[in-house]
């Protein structure tokens, strides 16, 4: 039906966009991990070093294991927050149903240095929780680990990603039939029952999108603790961020982008294969 | 078939309290950032006192703020315009044309969607300076352009599979060139998904800060420029600006929600799309 | 106006009463989709609920099943309250339209589900399961995803992990009615032996009246919400009670007749009947009336002229369109081969059935 004309207009274009403007930029990402800077210059020597630096200097492992530890967190509390959440709506809302639904996805879009901000002025030593404690006499210093520290970062990023989770999870509970639901009924389980035998087992696929999303994102977040963190709390893509400003070392930067890159990549193919085994339609 | 609301057996009193509990986590951090905005004494302490406008007022007359806005607006605008083009292509393309590395292309578009933006960002930045390209917002642009697209390919393209391919036949079949067809038939079915990425768009440009933090040149967007002054240390100012974005973001957002589910119908999809 | 025939709890066919329906009606927001219905089924009965969309009939088995609550009345079975019982609990147990099979569950698991869920013995369960499989002939897909099942494959499935619970009561809603027309005689069939062999209670939803015709012992004919009959087929189809039982079961002519003394006139049409004076509706189906030139007529039958209008041939039969001194009415005789003109039919008085409005 469609001419080759037809086709060729069709994909040439988003085709050299997404080549000049991806696929080459990842390349020279690459490419720029094989090079190293001397004398404050990039130069295109292709060698291992930078690659060698991360494995013998501990502090990359290091603060990598931290970033990893950090991004489990966040992940495992927002599915926490998210998973009853969306089974509620999906199951017990009835007709609020839809305004529910937009008042989860609106924080997802509100300016993620809006959300951020906000718990920095709420975590601060003179912030709103400390001043309210203070008010309730249940504290009489202000408490200095709330900002600055892994909780902050961690509360921060739970909060910006558990609509993250939800989103996937939620889609995944809707698509269950509700003839399953009633036929567990009749054949004799109990809500409970129900939950475990048929519902769980078919929301993994929604639970294994929402995770990896969360977690993914994460491990390669940079403004969370630049806003809310501390020396403590500083992760990979920090030092990433920071080799490509003021520590000027942009191989050594585009080493580790490409270590992100590969393990991003990697648990997303994962996620595919463990999704396409639990496939049952 | 099933005209019985789910839910109709049990109540869940404690799902409906921790239900709630999660929409306060949610939200109260929010509440509290616009309600600080009208706080005399400022951010922080409690409970706040004095309620008054002068933080907008400040902001008003703040003009940098103002000059960050117009160069966000710029970009966004900008990143519409070439991603509504890009992406209504890139999604005729995807379901229509078939040619051999048509997967691989599917997962290129996508790929910036699930990479953290620090990647795509700072890809970005190596290329420009290969080119010699000056940092500016006509990067910002070119990022923005790039980053979105994947966004916008994903939501146009549910909206052109649930189109009614027959009526491209019978235009087709009525004796209509398929140029013809494109212009009076395929791109008025598409107007409603066209008009829903397009503020998906421009709503996730202007507030984008990871892709934008490498490429910014010396004009700042409206976020970066935000960003600048937190550097600096916190004012009440900034808590009335994140406001208006919140107020402002959130218009945007439900007549998006208005605007898809016209099109495609109440059914949640599974796509993720990052702030 | 000929008033309804009302309709009592119709009384039992065979074997004791197992579940009664009383009084009960279900409301929709503004919609009354049941009013006031009041039926009993007998044990061991193969009884179908027949009506057209919107006719109630599925509601009815929901409220039975428990997927619903009524928002009137009552459900007995066995002496013993249903209505109130969760539907995890009740002794009754469904085939869904579209079979609602687990599909992460292989068909031996689907098929185990309800037991496993009672906590039955795990070496009960493997032998059951057996049985239950043999019983429908599906024993060699138990390892088999439900995704990877015909239609009918995952009807069969779907009957097993109901029965193999021993329900008291089954429960089938159109389970036919996604399956082609080959498939679905077959199915049909298989479904009535397996009653008869099982023993159980079958209530069965459809709209489709053969069907209806050839599995049931009994039919429950509802119309918006009530019911308008409740019969065995054989006699719902000989003594409609109202015309629209007449027209929804096979097909009639319906007769505007007026009775004097035991005459009834219609047009040219005249036949004895039984009923008082008075305009009275008759149904008179199309296989009672018989060409006179092919079949003589016997003593008492009512004859009458008549013009032909339209043939259709069909194999075994014509179907023929009357004009009978402006009377319309249809036939269906043996095929015999082409006709036209006018010829004299001839009709059993005692096949034009009075029915009510």
């Amino acid at each position: 039906m469609y001419s080759r004309t037809y086709k060729i207009i069709v994909s040439a274009p988003p085709l050299l966009w997404v080549s000049l403007f991806l696929l080459l930029p990842y390349a020279l990402l690459l490419a720029h991990s094989f090079w190293i800077v001397r004398d404050g210059v990039i130069v295109h020597q292709w060698n291992l070093g930078n690659y060698g630096k991360l494995l013998d200097h501990p502090v990359y492992a290091e603060v990598f294991l931290r970033t990893a530890r950090i991004a489990a967190s966040v992940t495992v509390l927002s599915l926490f927050l998210g998973y009853p959440l969306a089974y509620f709506m999906s199951f017990h809302a009835r007709i609020r149903k839809d305004l529910l639904y937009q008042l989860v996805i609106v924080p997802l879009w509100v300016s993620y240095l809006v959300r951020g901000y906000a718990w920095k002025t709420i975590l601060g030593s003179d912030g709103v929780l400390n001043g309210f404690l203070e008010y309730l006499h249940v504290t009489k210093e202000p408490v200095s680990f709330f900002l600055y520290s892994p909780f902050a970062v961690i509360l921060t990023l739970t909060h910006i990603y558990t609509p993250f989770v939800f989103l996937p999870l939620y889609a995944c509970l809707e698509h269950i039939p509700h003839s399953l639901i009633e036929a567990s009924h009749d054949l004799g389980a109990g809500p409970r029952a129900t939950f475990f035998r048929v519902i769980l087992p078919l929301s993994v696929p929604g639970v294994l999108a929402g995770a990896t999303f969360a977690f993914v994102l994460t491990l390669g977040d940079f403004l969370g603790p630049m806003l809310v963190g501390g020396p403590s709390s500083v992760m990979i893509a920090n030092i990433v961020q920071s080799l490509f400003g003021t520590a000027y070392d942009w191989p050594l930067g585009a080493a580790i982008a490409v270590c992100i890159l590969l393990l991003t990549v990697a648990l997303l193919v994962l996620t595919e294969l463990l999704e396409k085994r639990w496939a049952f339609r | 078939m099933s005209r019985v609301a789910r839910g109709n057996s049990a109540r869940a009193p404690v799902l409906a309290a921790f239900s709630l509990l999660v929409f306060a986590f949610l939200y109260l951090p929010i509440a509290v950032l616009v309600v600080y905005s009208l706080n005399q004494a400022g951010v922080g302490g409690f409970p706040p006192r004095k309620l008054t406008l002068g933080w907008y007022r400040q902001l008003f007359a703040d003009s940098s703020i103002w000059d960050s806005v117009v160069n966000s607006l710029l970009v966004a605008l900008g990143a519409v315009a070439l991603s509504l083009v890009l992406v209504l292509l890139a999604a005729l393309a995807l379901d229509r044309a078939e040619f051999p590395e048509k997967s691989l292309f599917r997962r290129l578009v996508l790929l910036p969607l699930v990479l953290p933006g620090i990647i795509t960002g700072l890809s970005l930045l190596l290329f420009v300076d290969g080119t010699g390209m000056p940092l500016s917002l006509l990067t910002v642009f070119l990022g923005h352009g790039t980053a979105l697209l994947s966004v916008a390919t994903t939501e146009l393209f549910a909206g052109l599979q649930k189109m009614d391919r027959a009526q491209e036949e019978a235009s087709l079949d009525l004796g209509a060139t398929p140029w013809q067809t494109f212009w009076r038939i395929t791109l008025p079915n598409l107007k409603l998904s066209l008009i829903a990425s397009g503020l998906l768009i421009f709503t996730l440009s202007m507030d984008e800060i990871a892709v934008t933090f490498f490429l910014l040149g010396r004009s700042n967007t409206l976020p970066l420029e935000i960003w600048a002054r937190l550097r600096r240390g916190i004012t009440p100012e900034i808590n009335a600006i994140s406001t208006l974005i919140f107020a402002a973001s959130v218009i945007l957002i439900l007549i998006w929600y208005q605007i898809r589910t016209r099109t495609i119908g109440k059914e949640p999809s599974e796509l993720l799309e990052r702030p | 106006m000929t008033p309804r025939p009302s309709s009592p709890p119709p009384p039992i066919a065979n074997g004791e009463g197992l579940l009664e329906v009383r009084d009960l009606a279900k409301r929709f927001a503004a919609r009354e989709v049941l009013k006031r219905i009041s039926l009993q089924i007998a044990s061991g009965e193969f009884l179908t609920l027949l009506g057209e969309s919107g006719s109630g009939k599925t509601t009815l088995l929901r409220l039975i099943a428990g997927f619903e609550q009524p928002t009137a009345g009552e459900i007995w079975m066995s002496g013993r309250r249903l209505d109130t019982l969760p539907s995890y609990r009740r002794p009754v147990n469904t085939v869904f339209q579209h079979y609602a099979l687990f599909p992460h569950m292989s068909v031996a698991d689907n098929v185990a589900y309800g037991l496993r869920v009672t906590s039955v013995p795990a070496e009960e369960i493997l032998s059951r399961v057996d049985a239950a499989l043999r019983m429908v002939k599906m024993q060699e897909y138990s390892a088999a995803r439900p995704s990877h099942l015909s239609g009918g494959q995952q009807q069969r499935v779907a009957l097993a992990r109901a029965l193999i619970n021993r329900p008291q009561l089954l429960l089938l809603d159109e389970p036919l009615s996604a399956l082609d027309a080959n498939l679905r005689k077959q199915m049909q069939t298989e479904l009535k032996s397996l009653q008869r062999e099982v023993g159980i209670t079958f209530l069965f939803v459809t709209h489709d009246q053969e069907e209806a015709m050839a599995l049931s012992d009994r039919i429950a004919l509802l119309r918006d919400g009530t019911l308008e009959q409740v019969a065995s087929p054989r006699e719902i189809y000989a003594r409609p009670a109202t015309s629209y039982t007449a027209q929804f079961i096979g097909q009639t002519n319906l007769l505007r007749a007026e009775v004097r003394d035991g005459m009834a006139t219609c047009g040219a049409l005249r036949w004895p009947t039984a009923s008082s004076n008075g305009p009275a509706l008759f149904s008179l189906r199309l296989e009672s009336l018989q060409l006179a030139s092919d079949t003589s007529a016997p003593p008492g039958a009512s004859r009458f002229r008549a013009r032909i209008l339209e043939q259709i041939f069909s194999g075994s039969i014509e179907q023929l369109e009357l004009n009978c001194c402006g009377q319309l009415l249809r036939a269906r005789i043996p095929a015999r081969g082409v006709l036209s003109g006018e010829h004299e039919f001839f009709f059993d008085p005692s096949h034009a059935v009075l029915v009510a409005e």
